[in-house]
Parts: structure tokens; C-alpha cells; sequence
């Protein structure tokens, strides 16, 4: 059984999440994410510290230990079930359907062997090959992500490795058992731009070549957008926008999306001009306000947005908007491009 | 708005006029031995070799380069946390370290914000006491430093009421990286360093504290070296930019010219490198493979000719100098200079 998947159904997106929640003790830290990702896609979930992302994503491999911590909502990777998976078959699916990989790859790592023994460990776990075939194919998973003279760099212990070639390393690991779905968590966000860049285009090229569907989440829109086909914007544990990385970056629809768009510094044309900002800080998840989480620090706050919670509306096909005034928002962003296409350079 | 801001110069600390930099560092060196192994030999790390450069006064001077290009070194040699194996340091004219300015005097005019605002604050002290700290041991009268402390954390967003007795835990990382700020501006410093200061904030908060340095630069007329590895902060709050790389500056500028016609073809990848925000325009190739070198053995000539690619045979022989290549913007490329021997360089005469 060298390459079949137990699919339930083939058919199935990669990843399907509904109204999925995750609470530690008292705090839900996910607070009904809707999020589905087709096969071969890569989607985006940014966000601010705090906003849930990394929890989303955990919570796939179901990461979080069980007494103290809670899942609810469908969960479903290629059509199957996670949360219903024992703890042997969860065993068997973390790295054959879907892996990770991770913000600092020197932690998640084993340091006392060497990088080529974890990953024909990795794949010898998964499936009955020998000891010189698994080694086969780690290397051929190196030159896969092109790390120079990988034969060498097998034997390598992680601390002998530079950042950038670990977080490949990393990479190589994660696919050792030719996972359908990689997630990816802050993959790049400690490494150099010069080195950033590299990593994003091999996770894009992944993609392509193996028909991978990715997910990654970051703070960084510039990366996200590099990487994703769809972006997902998550605050205070919900999805607030989500559509292709076209329509979220170039025609946002949540004041929020917006308010990340115009605080990025290359936004501000000229210097000295003061950066637009998102007033205020994310709320407390412990007491959360009623109505909509982002209402406080909103510029477009009514009365109703803070009492009632914002619907999920479709702006057009695959955009949608968790907003009451989507309109005004969407209109307030060409207001402002326009404004700024005015200055003369 | 290339020129320094021209701040009245009404500060009795100021000796040579607008026209002096209030900081001028030549030939800064610090080299870490190093020991590879038990018994290994030993080695050096050139973490800072041979840096020149000046800060104006009333401008922000921004250093960008990737890990190990020794920003962060160059940044704690112009505190003094770490003693410069050689080179000269002036401060508005006057030698740091010589009697006419010692480094006690020297840091109460310097001040410092670090990339971790926790790590930077003392955790059993309030936040009050944190900032009234520093002048109080610079003889400043325990009420009057702490009457400043509270001034200060009303001017950088922290209402004084509510945030005074908080201990550091006690607040989110953009209100202590607030914190930070205020302390350093406790002793009345001219010139700041940020050492990556608003790097490990979430991009709205980031945007916030940049703004506050902008105010606070202009109400207190100080001076900022700023050091960072975003290019687009950099660009956003500098007047100049400072490009190094692997010990060396290969690139120095009005921020404008720097970052909009890089001289220097590293300069040129860096920003190649930065992630486009269109997404029917997505980088389509990474200029540089692999990753910076290690400074342990820069490549000889040239540092950066093993990842260039204007690189010639002259580029592993030849140690580029930081030569002009526009009025007030220099760059060590060897393509750029006239008469270097590099097949790309212009001819002299055009130079001249």
C-alpha cells in the first residue's frame, strides 16, 4: 500500500471547516470559522496576533491537547472526519494526509539527530519501505527542495544548518509522506526577505508540481498574497473576509481588511505623511463585546454593529463578507485610492 | 526632502551648528573570535569591518540588511554596550570617549530602543519607576523624575492614570514597546537608535508607533537611526538609507534614490525580494539563491560578488571602496566606478 489514499471520497475539497470553535478554559479562541479549501489551492489566512489563525490551523492536525481544550463544529480533511479519527488512526493521518510545517524550524526539529534520519523515520513510520529506499527518497525530497549538495546535508545535524535551509529541510520533512494538504505557519516570518522570497516561490512551485493544497497563515499580506489564490482575513476568531486574493487585496469589502491594507507603511506615499491606522487594540476574547468584535475600532461603527452580530454575505461569487456595511466600506476604499492616485508622485 | 530637517537649533548641547552630523563613525571595526568545536581552531567573526558613515542632525538615518550584516553590532558599538576594537566615533565634533566628552556624558545624549519590549523592561518594576529610573541616577529629584515619567507616558499614548503602576506583563507589546520609547526619551536624548523596534508588532500596531516616532521627532527635535529589515518601514520613516552587508555598508543615500535607482545591485535584489501586493503581478523569480553568507570568512574583493550578478573577475581581487556615484549617495560597486577595472563600469570621463 506504498501510494494509496484512504479516501473516502475523492471528490471531497481538501479541507472543510464549518463552524468550527476551539475554547481553552473559559476563552474561545475560534469562534465559528467557515472555511472551505478546494484541491490544489492555496489559501491565506492572515490576521493579527491574537486573531485565531494559528489555532485554526492547529486545530486540523488537532494539535491541542484534549482535556483542555475544545473543538466543536464539522472538521473534515479530504472528506474525512477528523474529529472522529482515534488516537491511532489521528497517528496515521498527521504527515500522510496532512502536515506541518512551521515559524522556527531549528524548535521543530529533533536536535540530537540528524535532519535525514527524521525524515526517513517520517516516512519508514508511514510505510513499509527499506531503510536504503527511504533514504532514496529523502534525498530525493532534498534536491526536491533544492538544498545544494543534499547528499552531504542529509547527514547534517540542525544546528548545522543556516535558516533558510532549514526551513527547506523542513519542508522536505513535511512532504516526506506525500501529504495532500500542507499547512504552513508562519513559514517565512524568521527569515531574510532576501531568503522570504526563495521560500514563497518553492511553496508556490509545491503546489503547482504536486498538486498540493496549501494553507498559510501570516501576518504578512505581502507574503500571503505571493503564495495564496484565495485569502481569508480572521479577527478575534472569525473569518471577517474571505475571497480571492484578488478581490480581498484590490477590492475589500470589510473595514477591517482595509484598515491592514492602508496601515502598511509602502502605502503612504510620501514621507512624513502620517500612516492611516487601526485605532484601538483587539479585544479581549474573555469578555468578548456583543454585536460585531471589530465594531470599537471600526470607522464605520453604527448602533447595530455593535449590538448585533454581522451575517456572512456573498459580494459576489466566492467573496464574502462577515460586515454590515459592506457597501460603504467598499465604497470608502475607492474613495481613498483615488484620492491617492490624485497626489501627484 | 532630501536635506535634513532644519530644526532651529535653540539646544544649548549643540556646538557645531546644523551644518556639523551629529555623529560621524570611521573605520569601525569589532571582530568575535570564535572557537569551532573543543579545540577547533580559532576563527573570527568580522561582524563589523570598516564602517563609515554620519548622521545629520534632525534626520533619520535608516540601516537595512539581512542577518548577520552587522547592524545590530554597529548599533550597540554606537552605545557602547560593546567596546569597538577600532575606529573613531565623534559626537557633534567631539571624540566619545575623550575627556571632553566621556561615555557617561556620550549616553545621556544617546538612547536606545530594542526589537523585544519585554525583554528590555525590568519586569519587577512598574512601568513609572522604569522610566523615572534613568534620571533619577542622573541626578534628577525623585519627584521631578517621576513627573516626567508620567509626562512622558502621556505623550507616547499611555494615559498616566491607568498605566503608571502596571507592571511590564501587564501590558501588550505595542503599549510596552510605548514604554520603551518614553524611557528613552526620559534623559532628554538628541539622537535614538531603534534596533528593530517596531519589528515584532502586528502591522496595525506597527503602523501606530511609527507615527508616534514621526511626532515625537518633531516636537522634541531628535535625531533617529533607525535599523530595520523591512524596507518598506525603512523607506516610510527614513531620510537616508544605510545598506549593509556582511560587515560593510555597500550603500549609502537619500532614501528616495536608494531605494527607488539602487547603485548597488544587492540593493537591487533586496528590494526584488520584497513581496509584491498585486496579485496579478506576483514575483516571478528570487534574484539571490541561498542565504547570506557567514561572516566568519567573507569571500575576498568584493563581498557580495559570489551571489552578484554583475560579478567579473576584478570583483574577487579588488575590495570596492564607497565611492560617489550621485552628489550625497555612495555606493561600493565596482560596475559604478569609474576606472575600477569592472568591464560594466561607466568611463571615467562621463564621471568626471
Amino acid at each position: 500500500m506504498t501510494a494509496t489514499k484512504s479516501d473516502a471520497m475523492p471528490d471531497a475539497p481538501a479541507v472543510e471547516l464549518g463552524d468550527l470553535k476551539v475554547g481553552f478554559g473559559k476563552i474561545r479562541v475560534v469562534d465559528g470559522v467557515d472555511l472551505t479549501l478546494e484541491r490544489g489551492q492555496a489559501m491565506a489566512l492572515i490576521g493579527e496576533s491574537g486573531s485565531g489563525k494559528s489555532v485554526t490551523l492547529r486545530a486540523i492536525l488537532r494539535l491541542f491537547p484534549e482535556g483542555r481544550s475544545r473543538i466543536t463544529g464539522t472538521l473534515k480533511v479530504a472528506g474525512r472526519d477528523v474529529l472522529a479519527l482515534s488516537k491511532r488512526e489521528l497517528a496515521d493521518f498527521r504527515g500522510r494526509t496532512v502536515s506541518m510545517i512551521f515559524q522556527e524550524p531549528l524548535l521543530a526539529f529533533d536536535p540530537v539527530y540528524t535532519v535525514g534520519r527524521q525524515i526517513t523515520e517520517a516516512i519508514q513510520r508511514h510505510e513499509k519501505v527499506s531503510a536504503s529506499e527511504a533514504r532514496k527518497r529523502a534525498l530525493a525530497l532534498f534536491e526536491r527542495v533544492r538544498i545544494p549538495s543534499p547528499e552531504r546535508r542529509l547527514d547534517n545535524y540542525p544546528h548545522e544548518m543556516s535558516g533558510g535551509m532549514r526551513q527547506r529541510a523542513m519542508i522536505a520533512l513535511a512532504l516526506a509522506c506525500r501529504p495532500q494538504v500542507l499547512l504552513a505557519d508562519e513559514p517565512t516570518t524568521a527569515l531574510d526577505a532576501t531568503v522570504q522570497i526563495q521560500i514563497l516561490l518553492l511553496l508556490r512551485e509545491l503546489q503547482r508540481d504536486l498538486g498540493l493544497s496549501i494553507i498559510l497563515v501570516t501576518h504578512d499580506l505581502g507574503a500571503a498574497v505571493e503564495v495564496a489564490d484565495r485569502i481569508s482575513v480572521m479577527y478575534a476568531g472569525h473569518v471577517v473576509e474571505t475571497g480571492s486574493a484578488h478581490q480581498v487585496v484590490l477590492d475589500p469589502h470589510h473595514p477591517y481588511t482595509i484598515g491592514l491594507l492602508r496601515s502598511r507603511a509602502e502605502g503612504a506615499m510620501d514621507k512624513g505623511a502620517r500612516l492611516q491606522t487601526i485605532p484601538g487594540s483587539p479585544p479581549d476574547l474573555a469578555n468578548r463585546p456583543p454585536g460585531c468584535p471589530f465594531a470599537p475600532r471600526c470607522f464605520l461603527a453604527a448602533e447595530r454593529c455593535r449590538q448585533e452580530m454581522p451575517p456572512v454575505a456573498e459580494i459576489a461569487p466566492g467573496h464574502r463578507v462577515a460586515c454590515w456595511r459592506t457597501e460603504e466600506a467598499a465604497a470608502a476604499f475607492r474613495a481613498g485610492e483615488s484620492a491617492r492616485e490624485a497626489v501627484p508622485a | 526632502m532630501n536635506a535634513p530637517v532644519l530644526t532651529p537649533s535653540i539646544d544649548p548641547r549643540d556646538r557645531g551648528g546644523p551644518a556639523q552630523p551629529l555623529l560621524s563613525v570611521s573605520g569601525l571595526v569589532k571582530h568575535f573570535p570564535v572557537r569551532k568545536g573543543l579545540g577547533g581552531q580559532k576563527q573570527v567573526v568580522r561582524a563589523v569591518d570598516g564602517v563609515d558613515f554620519e548622521t545629520l542632525k534632525g534626520e533619520t538615518l535608516g540601516i537595512v540588511g539581512e542577518s548577520g550584516c552587522g547592524k545590530s553590532t554597529t548599533a550597540k558599538l554606537l552605545m557602547g554596550l560593546i567596546e569597538r576594537d577600532s575606529g573613531e566615533m565623534l559626537f557633534d565634533g567631539e571624540a566619545v570617549g575623550s575627556r571632553a566628552l566621556p561615555w557617561r556624558a556620550y549616553r545621556r545624549q544617546v538612547q536606545m530602543v530594542f526589537q523585544d519590549s519585554y525583554a528590555s523592561l525590568n519586569p519587577r518594576m512598574t512601568v513609572e519607576a522604569s522610566i523615572a529610573f534613568g534620571p533619577k541616577v542622573n541626578g534628577v529629584p525623585g519627584r521631578q523624575a517621576v513627573e516626567r515619567a508620567r509626562g512622558l507616558l502621556a505623550r507616547v499614548g499611555l494615559e498616566p492614570k491607568r498605566f503608571a503602576g502596571r507592571y511590564p506583563h501587564e501590558l501588550s507589546g505595542g503599549q510596552r514597546q510605548r514604554v520603551n520609547i518614553a524611557r528613552a526619551l526620559a534623559l532628554e536624548p538628541r539622537l535614538v537608535l531603534l534596533d528593530e523596534a517596531v519589528s515584532a508588532l502586528d502591522k496595525s500596531v506597527e503602523a501606530q508607533v511609527l507615527n508616534l516616532l514621526l511626532d515625537l521627532k518633531a516636537e522634541f527635535g531628535l535625531t533617529y537611526i533607525f535599523i530595520s529589515h523591512d524596507l518598506n518601514v525603512v523607506r516610510f520613516i527614513s531620510d537616508r538609507v544605510m545598506v549593509m552587508y556582511l560587515g560593510r555598508v555597500s550603500e549609502i543615500g537619500p532614501s528616495d534614490a536608494v531605494l527607488a535607482e539602487p547603485a548597488h545591485p544587492y540593493t537591487g535584489a533586496l528590494l526584488h525580494s520584497m513581496p509584491s501586493l498585486d496579485p496579478d503581478n506576483r514575483t516571478q523569480v528570487a534574484l539571490l539563491a541561498g542565504d547570506p553568507p557567514n561572516p566568519i570568512d567573507p569571500p575576498p574583493g568584493c563581498r557580495f560578488n559570489p551571489r552578484c550578478k554583475l560579478a567579473a573577475p576584478v570583483c574577487t581581487q579588488v575590495e570596492p571602496p564607497l565611492d560617489p556615484v550621485a552628489p550625497a549617495h555612495r555606493a561600493a560597486c565596482l560596475a559604478r566606478q569609474p576606472g575600477s577595472g569592472h568591464p560594466e563600469a561607466p568611463a571615467a570621463l562621463a564621471a568626471a
